[in-house]
């Protein structure tokens, strides 16, 4: 047996690891280096995990379980996982461009390129969607009242294809490299003929493979939301946060199909010689870029909708008040979603369409600006003479108000095709989409983590820590990434290793600096993390309700019981649990109690995960016994499983009870404190609500 | 959302909890197909887009054979229709060997049509319609082929439902399977239509 037949076109030369050996420099020393840290950070957890003991623990109570709450956990850790080697990344990048004057930089060409596309590319899959991913995950089934997803087993099975795009994504820094053609990898540059691979062949099959997963996590959401809502809560009693993620998921629903095709049409050009793509004999390039903004211009709504979500609870819970205009916000999300399918062109304006074409999807890009503006003074009027707190995720709000609206304009500069024409593939685009994502996206998770961690932990985050963090994000982001319009103004191209006009200079070194500010505020996060923890003590807030919340989710104790409610609650109307506050009487308890039925721990998402891993890199290395042993066992555990009933576990009615008493006889016990000592040891998560305004 | 509104008509099981999952359950599948109708949507636009780019090679007046496809269509309709007797002898006779007889026809019936597609793909293949010809050709195996794998994977999912069925007979959980298949099978069967006239009858109209 040849060696290519057990390991395709794998080779020793292939290894990143043993590059700064073969041929040392500053080039070298960067990719081995970071190959060298994944390497190593994987050994030193896997380490841990065996000394420590731990592996049972992973298993069990993480890897298996179906419980949305712990599902979305892991999807949000495995964000920052991904987010530090971003990060790293974009630090690395801004240190080329304040070097590239001339090209002087310290990086090969060749390398730059590969940076900016694993950066874009991990960023907008595996950080900004895992993030909001996780979010929906963990909220919608406790806002609208429901014990899981309609469909748990899928659900995790959605979390394993995304490990599997991680995963991809993370071995091509070990072995072999990415690809040089950006996130958006257009074809014939990432074709067979000129990039043979494996770059692009690990793009691709990343980015299949967890977009079936994001595809089923829509399908799992909204089900879940159209279904299972809880007894009386109609569409219009639901929170806001459920809107943006059943809109969120309409968009994943549809717009996932495009960015799969492109990819899989891809795939078959590169792998079997078809011609969708190639310069030659038929293939049209222009298709792909058509399939892909498809995809990709709703892709920008389903990650920012569901950070609107955020802002929207946090306005209306750390204003103290109602939101105003619940529906003006409820149709403008509706609005933007249906929108967002019609605008798609509006990203190669300059790519040879009629100038009427570009005047139509010109216009509705312009249009879509009017539902987010609604938006913006929504979220104004709610604070408007609301007793507004100045913690950490108010500090993220003020961060957003100012700089989002800075992006959205750039957004609509850049509508109009004419202006499009000049600025087009400059660095005002990086401000323009950075600005947008890091303010809008990235500020609504932070703030969303601030309010949700105490009810996942059971102990808030510390709040000094956590509004200097917030600053330093607020003040990187301004520094990284406004002097970028203005060189962009001046002509500097994006995606360009070098330049020649030393006028950029002073804005690189400034945007430089501002790199390593974020840098310092990523820091801040763990930081922040740290103290917390070591100060869980003084932190807690078992009771479950320590910022006077408006929704279900925070009738339940902090963390909740694995079944959320004891009971289905009862729901007659918008914002329940404030109202209830506000009458006097929160916390209804059941009449009776029944056992509750919930789904045992599956393996499924796991064998997916691990046979996807290997499907994608071995068709990534051509390595076909593998390909085909892994779709194979992927396809016979199904068949198999399917003939088993799905087991239950059953918690008994009076398990139940104990648990629910217990929490209710500690609620009675403690003083309700006010929203002046939000931020003190007294505040428990037994909140006196302001009766005034709560309604 | 009181349950007596939302039962699902499809599959008499009486007023039960089960009723409620089983609803859940068609209409999460129901979503999927609309996805999954996306998905052929777009590879039809592609193929649309690609309809004149032959580069000189073999053009629809080549590939098309007409009697073939008549008999593909009739396959595969008879195979839908095997079907919808499968799901009315479960819904009105709960009777497993009834049901089984059906799927059977059905299952032959799709797996005779996978045979004539497979015969078709050989023949491209002798006269050089290869997808690596052109863009055309490329996208013709593409959408033809999506498909023909689509029906593959229905034979691999009625092959472990017959197995269900003679283990656990007509059991609730099996009746909202079935009826999810269901769906799939005519699924397959409208895009089929869609190649059918779009591809072969306009390709050489
Ligand atoms: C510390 C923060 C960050 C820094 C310093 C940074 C820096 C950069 C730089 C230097 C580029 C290349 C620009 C060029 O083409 O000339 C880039 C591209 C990009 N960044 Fe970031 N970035 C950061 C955070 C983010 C975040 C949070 C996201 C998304 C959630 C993101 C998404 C992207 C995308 C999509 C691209 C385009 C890649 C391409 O050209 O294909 N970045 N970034
Ligand atoms: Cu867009």
């Amino acid at each position: 047996m040849e060696m290519t037949d057990i390991f395709g076109r794998l080779s020793w030369a292939d290894l990143v690891l043993l590059d700064v050996f073969r041929s040392p420099s500053v080039d070298t020393a960067v990719s081995s280096g970071a190959a060298w840290i994944m390497v190593l950070g994987a050994a030193a957890v896997l380490v841990w995990l065996t000394v420590a003991g731990r592996w049972g623990w992973l298993w069990r109570d993480w890897l298996t379980t179906v419980d949305h709450k712990k599902i979305g956990i892991m999807y949000i850790t495995l964000g920052f996982i991904m987010m530090a080697r971003g990060i790293a990344e974009g630090v690395v990048m801004r240190s080329y461009q304040a070097t590239a004057y001339q090209g002087g930089a310290f990086l090969s060409e060749e390398h730059w390129a590969e940076l900016f596309s694993t950066h874009g590319t991990v960023m907008i899959f595996f950080v900004a969607m895992p993030f909001i991913t996780g979010f929906m995950n963990y909220l919608i089934p406790l806002q609208i009242g429901a014990r899981d997803m309609a469909f748990p087993v899928l659900n995790q099975i959605s979390l394993g294809l995304t490990g599997t795009g991680a995963a991809l994504v993370m071995i091509s820094l070990a072995l072999g490299g990415f690809e040089t053609g950006g996130w958006t990898a257009y074809p014939p540059f990432t074709g067979a003929d000129f990039d043979p691979g494996p770059g692009p062949d690990y793009w691709v099959w990343s980015i299949v493979l967890s977009g079936f997963g994001s595809m089923f996590s829509g399908l799992n959401f909204a089900v879940t939301i159209y279904k299972m809502r809880a007894p009386g809560m109609d569409y219009l009693k639901m929170p806001v946060f459920c809107w943006t993620a059943l809109c969120t998921s309409i968009l994943l629903i549809f717009a996932l199909p495009p960015l799969t095709v492109a990819g899989l049409m891809q795939a078959l050009d590169r792998l079997l010689g078809f011609h969708f793509f190639t310069n030659d004999l038929g293939g049209n390039m222009m298709n792909y870029a058509n399939l892909f903004w498809m995809f990709g211009h709703p892709e920008v709504y389903i990650l920012i909708l569901p950070a609107y979500g955020i802002f929207s609870e946090l306005t209306a819970t750390f204003a103290a008040k109602r939101l105003y205009g619940y529906r003006s916000l409820v149709m403008a999300t509706m609005s933007i979603a249906v929108i967002s399918f019609g605008v798609w062109l509006h990203h190669f304006f300059t790519m040879g369409q009629s100038p009427s074409i570009n005047a139509a999807f010109g216009i509705a890009t312009a249009i879509i600006a009017v539902p987010t503006g609604v938006k913006v003074y929504v979220w104004m009027a709610t604070l408007w003479r609301g007793r507004i707190r100045m913690t950490t995720p108010m500090v993220y709000m003020t961060g957003f108000f100012i700089l989002f609206t800075i992006g959205g304009f750039s957004g609509i500069i850049l509508a109009n095709p004419a202006i499009n024409w000049q600025v087009h593939n400059t660095q005002f685009i990086v401000a323009h989409f950075h600005n947008v994502l890091l303010p809008g996206l990235i500020f609504g998770i932070f703030a969303g983590i601030h309010i949700w961690f105490p009810k996942a932990y059971g102990f808030r985050l510390h709040e000094r820590a956590g509004t200097i963090t917030a600053i330093l994000w607020i003040v990187g982001f301004a520094m990284t990434f406004l002097p970028l319009y203005a060189v962009g103004l001046l002509g500097y191209p994006r995606r360009s290793a070098a330049f020649d006009d030393p006028a950029f200079l002073p804005y690189m070194y400034v945007s430089l600096t501002g790199a390593f500010i974020l840098l310092a505020a990523f820091c801040g996060l763990f930081v922040t993390l740290w103290i917390s923890i070591r100060n869980r003590d003084s932190l807690a807030v078992p009771l479950g309700d320590p910022w006077d919340g408006r929704t279900l989710e925070w009738a339940t104790p902090s963390p909740p019981p694995p079944w959320n409610f004891p009971v289905i609650p009862q729901v007659s109307s918008l914002d329940a649990f404030a109202k209830e506050k506000a009458e006097g009487k929160p916390y209804v308890q059941p009449a009776e109690y029944r056992d509750i039925e919930l789904p045992a721990p599956t393996s499924a998402g796991m064998v997916v995960m691990v046979s996807t891993t290997a499907l994608g890199f071995a068709l990534t290395w051509w390595i076909w016994w593998l390909a085909a042993a892994a779709a194979f066992g992927l396809v016979a555990y199904f068949f198999v499983r399917s003939f088993f009933e799905y087991p239950h576990i059953v918690i008994p009615a009076i398990e139940v009870q104990r648990v629910n008493e217990a929490w209710i006889e500690a609620l009675h016990l403690c003083t309700p404190v006010n929203r002046d000592h939000e931020d003190d040891p007294r505040n428990r998560g037994h909140a006196a609500t302001d009766m005034a305004i709560a309604s | 959302m009181s349950q007596e509104t939302n039962v699902h008509p499809g599959m008499n099981l009486g007023y039960s909890d089960g009723e409620h999952e089983a609803e859940v359950k068609v209409f999460g599948f129901w979503v999927f197909v609309m996805s999954d109708l996306v998905t052929f949507g777009l590879v039809f636009a592609i193929f649309g887009t690609m309809a004149g780019a032959t580069a000189g090679g073999p053009g629809p007046e080549d590939v098309t054979d007409l009697k073939s496809i008549a008999l593909q269509t009739a396959l595969l309709l008879g195979s839908s229709f095997g079907f919808s007797w499968a799901s009315l002898s479960m819904k009105y006779h709960n009777q497993r060997w009834r049901t089984l007889g059906w799927l059977a026809v059905a299952a032959t019936s799709a797996l005779s049509f996978l045979i004539v597609e497979a015969i078709d793909f050989r023949d491209w293949y002798h006269m050089g319609a290869v997808p690596q010809r052109s863009g055309y050709l490329s996208a013709l195996w593409a959408l033809v082929g999506l498909h023909g794998l689509h029906v593959a994977g229905g034979l691999v999912w009625m092959a472990a439902m017959t197995g269900q069925i003679l283990r656990y007979g007509l059991t609730d959980q099996i009746k909202s399977r079935v009826t999810r298949m269901g769906l799939y099978w005519h699924f397959l069967d409208i895009v089929w239509i869609g190649i059918f006239s779009m591809v072969f009858l306009a390709g050489v109209a």
